[in-house]
């Protein structure tokens, strides 16, 4: 497992494609806190899958004002496949080009397969990272840590 | 590992003595097929624990994968507040593949509850609070899919499968 940048880092800046046409900067996101969610790939099975728990959680997080935001290295198409087919309501961001540079940005690369890894991250209205944590690959990480994380956020 | 920050209370929906040594905690969604895979595994666990352990249902529906899951928690919880809460969850889990308005009524009706009343419950969202309460608590505990177990309190990250759910339960008992 890689070493994620830790709580107290500033979070490093980066212009990501969510479609074809959309691209999201973390600077714009200034003034709320952000979940950045990087996970390994689209098309994992459905129950269990964690973007679709966080999908269902939204509400929970705009209590807070979150924006949450989804990012694997799969492309845009592939994203607007997967958004479309789990009625996701949150974008996918997609660190396609050059591959993986923002997962390694945050230390959350997995190099031995090419993906991100299972990594979150809530940023404070600042930019600065409040809270990081790295999961098991196969293990869904639920949201109970991003959602203590939000509440320990200064008011 | 994550836990139980709800505490149960009789508020909740459950089944065996309240002084029982282990309680098991579900969050589950009517219209999760793995729930619905759940639903026989529990009842063989109850009979298999006895008075040794209480069960607790709380509704995680997934709203936004499963079209039905949400009124079929706020039918249950309607049928709850009329003092048929099991009933209406064993039915709801036995026609899964049903769920919606109709089964609903019939459901209803079946058990000598007020069709009428039911639907206007169910366009009024009088249960909604009482279902997103139980989602967000959930949320907090790691709730992160369904169905998800807690065994006195801590969750239970296995399979399962009657063998592994009731060796677990075993263990929790044997301390």
């Amino acid at each position: 497992m890689s070493n994620v940048l830790p709580a107290g880092t500033s979070a490093p800046d980066f212009t990501l494609a969510a479609t074809p046409d959309q691209k999201f900067s973390l600077r714009d996101l200034r003034g709320q806190p952000v979940i950045l969610a990087f996970y390994p790939a689209d098309w994992s099975p459905v129950c269990g899958d964690q973007m679709a728990l966080y999908n269902e959680i939204l509400p929970e997080f705009q209590r807070f004002g979150a924006k949450l935001m989804g990012l694997s290295v799969d492309g845009v198409w592939c994203h607007r496949a997967f958004a479309d087919a789990r009625h996701l309501h949150f974008p996918l961001l997609s660190d396609f080009e050059p591959k993986g540079a923002v997962s390694r940005s945050y230390g959350a690369y997995r190099a031995t397969d090419g993906t991100s890894e299972r990594a979150l991250f809530v940023i404070d209205k600042t930019g600065t990272i409040a809270w990081s944590y790295c999961s098991a690959i196969d293990v869904n990480p639920g949201a109970d840590g991003i959602l203590d994380a939000l509440d320990a956020l200064p008011k | 590992m994550a836990e139980l920050r709800v505490a149960v209370t009789s508020k909740d929906h459950m089944q065996g003595p309240e002084d029982a040594p282990v309680t098991l905690v579900e969050y589950g969604d009517y219209q999760c097929p793995y729930c619905g895979q759940a639903y026989p595994i529990v009842k063989r666990i109850q009979k298999h624990f006895g008075k040794t352990l209480r069960f607790v249902f709380r509704n995680f529906p997934l709203r936004e994968a499963h079209a039905h899951a949400e009124s079929a928690a706020e039918t249950a919880e309607f049928a709850g507040a009329h003092g048929k809460f099991w009933e209406m969850h064993d039915l709801l889990f036995e026609n899964q593949e049903q769920l919606g308005g109709p089964l609903y009524l019939e459901l209803a009706k079946k058990l000598g509850l007020d069709p009428a009343a039911l639907k206007q419950s169910l366009a009024d969202g009088q249960y909604r609070n009482r279902v997103d309460s139980d989602f967000a608590g959930g949320t907090r505990s790691g709730v992160n899919g369904t169905p998800t177990f807690f065994i006195n309190g801590e969750r239970h990250d296995g399979p399962f499968d009657y063998e592994t759910l009731s060796h677990a339960i075993q263990g929790v008992t044997a301390q």
